[in-house]
């Protein structure tokens, strides 16, 4: 029988989304390839994990009882062992900031290709993964011979509902200690400050399109036309123009605000990942390729140094 | 000691562009240092002008023309260069995380650096694999996605950037390689005196047979089969005119879902 092991991912306690998401990924890629969907948890309250990751269509749950938080020493080794154990087809992990810290490392180590970020999955007498270059403006398929390790990108498969009958299996193996030479210390948020942008109903968000910290006057002056409040991409912050607290995506703040202006940012996912359930969605930028007109509702093509000036008439 | 820094030469893909085969048509193609490895690079030379490292040598697979790229991470202030390649590379349109771990572990081998930078991932094929695949392989610890670290005697302190603003903070034991996130430094603009020095800094150029592979060890297990433009998932209703026209138009909208209103 095929399988295809999925191994979950979690931090501090809490089953990490991209858990559900891969079981949804697991199921539809063993019943592609009329296989076994087998799942693993390593390290923290595994039968806790268990019973949430226990979905229709996980057939056997792994539970490794090693360590409390991620280490990639400890998963890789655990991996490692499973692979060895089940011999899965597919090894499915999450192409989250954990798992380009371990993913590469057990693709080398069982000696099988690597496919990462995948945005789709199918499989024939291949697997064949969808993914995205250059800043999501181009999608690409590529195909691979099983065995094979694939990472696929978080929000991009919905989390696996309904309850599963699955075996929970206590998996043991001989952890190499001295192979571990990384060690977890801690953890810390990022800097705080008197800015909320998750609270806000409506934020006014600048991307590298300002191009110099000196226009950001300009939005400031449109946020407080508007009644909004100021947030950005990464590339703001990466540069000290604006705090930390007001980084929208995937490593800053994930906002659900009414109404959400886009300006001047092109749309990587990394920052999509943190605004696409706002209500409604607006882009002002002049490239009309730009990956944010994908999940915009209302698009302006045009110079934000035109158009943005122009706005703050129309509300002053 | 001796930093080693893998440092890619980039596509970027012009707003406008078509796709011809496999790949986006020559004419919408330029190059450049791609940002991560920037980080990267400044890590390195500033670990240079503390003390700590004696020699700042990076690395790149690719073609001749990489070599004005090489030479701007020179004017910032690595010292040598090593550029890997082959006509047996030039002929594949994909060269897999595999092999690319395999050329660059020759390398290392051949330089036996005491740290590694490489940056995340490549802004234009975004594999974000290849500095931990080289960790594993050449026996090397590692931590990915670094914000910000510390040598201290035979271990790094090292902060991770996790999901939602949140940093792990990991000891790692040397030798390492940590991949290197945006932010964590700011990179400086190459002098005209860095530029003028760069000219005359070594890049050395190494085949497969210089390194002892063959072309089998570079053959691609991933095969790039399709590449097109992803279609929109929603509807996006675009505003017309000039941009006065087009922010009445948005101010509309923006009223209409109580933008605005005191």
């Amino acid at each position: 029988m095929t399988t295809v092991l999925a191994v979950a991912e979690h931090r501090r306690g809490e089953l990490r989304d991209v858990s559900l998401e891969l079981v949804t990924a697991g199921r539809e890629l063993a019943e592609a390839v009329d296989g076994d969907l087998h799942v693993a948890v390593v390290g923290g309250d595994v039968d806790r994990f268990a019973e949430a990751l226990n979905r229709e269509g996980v057939d056997t749950i792994h539970t490794v009882t090693e360590g409390e938080e991620f280490n990639h020493d400890v998963t890789l080794q655990a991996v490692e062992a499973l692979a060895a154990s089940l011999e899965p087809a597919v090894v499915l992990l999450p192409n989250s900031v954990d798992g380009l810290d371990y993913a590469p490392a057990a693709a080398d180590a069982l000696g099988w290709p690597l496919v990462t970020d995948a945005v789709g999955l199918e499989a024939d007498d291949r697997l064949v993964a969808t993914r995205e270059m250059y800043g999501s403006k181009v999608a690409t398929t590529v195909a691979v011979e099983f065995p094979a390790v694939v990472s696929i990108r978080p929000t991009e498969w919905p989390a696996a509902e309904g309850l599963g009958d699955a075996a929970v299996e206590a998996f043991e193996f001989d952890l190499d200690e001295g192979a571990v030479g990384t060690t977890v210390t801690g953890f810390e948020e990022a800097a705080g400050g008197d800015v909320d942008i998750s609270e806000a109903d409506v934020l006014v968000s600048i991307g590298r399109g300002i191009g110099d910290e000196d226009n950001l006057d300009l939005v400031f002056d449109l946020a407080e036309a508007l009644g909004a409040t100021v947030s950005s991409s990464r590339p703001i912050v990466d540069a000290g123009w604006l705090e930390k607290n007001r980084q929208v995506g995937q490593s800053g703040k994930t906002v659900t605000p009414e109404v959400y202006l886009a300006i001047g940012i092109s749309g990587a996912v990394q920052h999509v990942a943190g605004m696409k359930g706002a209500k409604t969605i607006v882009a002002i930028n002049t490239d009309p390729n730009a990956p944010i007109f994908d999940i915009a509702d209302v698009g302006v093509v045009g110079d934000l140094f035109d158009v943005v000036p122009a706005l703050i008439e129309q509300f002053s | 000691m001796q930093v080693l820094v893998a440092v890619t030469e980039v596509v970027e893909v012009a707003d406008d562009f078509e796709i011809e085969g496999l790949s986006i048509d020559d004419r919408y193609r330029e190059y450049d240092l791609n940002e991560w490895d920037d980080y990267a690079v400044e890590a390195a030379v500033q670990l240079a002008e503390a003390g700590v490292a004696d020699e700042v040598v990076t690395v790149t697979v690719g073609p001749e023309r990489a070599e004005e790229t090489i030479r701007m991470a020179l004017a910032k202030g690595a010292d040598r260069a090593v550029r890997v390649w082959d006509d047996a590379l030039a002929d594949q349109p994909l060269l897999d995380v595999a092999a690319k771990t395999r050329l660059l572990r020759a390398v290392v081998e051949a330089e036996s650096p005491d740290l590694v930078l490489a940056g995340v991932q490549a802004g234009d094929d975004a594999w974000g694999a290849t500095g931990v695949s080289l960790a594993h392989a050449i026996g090397y610890e590692w931590a990915a996605v670094v914000t910000g670290f510390e040598l201290d005697g035979d271990r790094a302190h090292v902060r991770r950037e996790l999901e939602g603003g949140v940093e792990a903070l990991v000891d790692v034991e040397l030798p390492a390689v940590l991949t290197i996130q945006t932010g964590i430094n700011e990179p400086r603009y190459a002098s005209l005196r860095g530029i003028r020095q760069a000219q005359s800094k070594e890049i050395a150029v190494r085949t497969l047979a210089d390194l002892d592979l063959a072309a089998d060890d570079v053959e691609s297990a991933i095969e790039l089969t399709d590449m097109f433009e992803p279609t929109a998932e929603g509807e996006t209703r675009f505003l017309e005119g000039d941009a006065g026209e087009q922010a009445a138009a948005l101010a509309e909208v923006l009223r209409e879902r109580g933008v605005g209103a005191e």
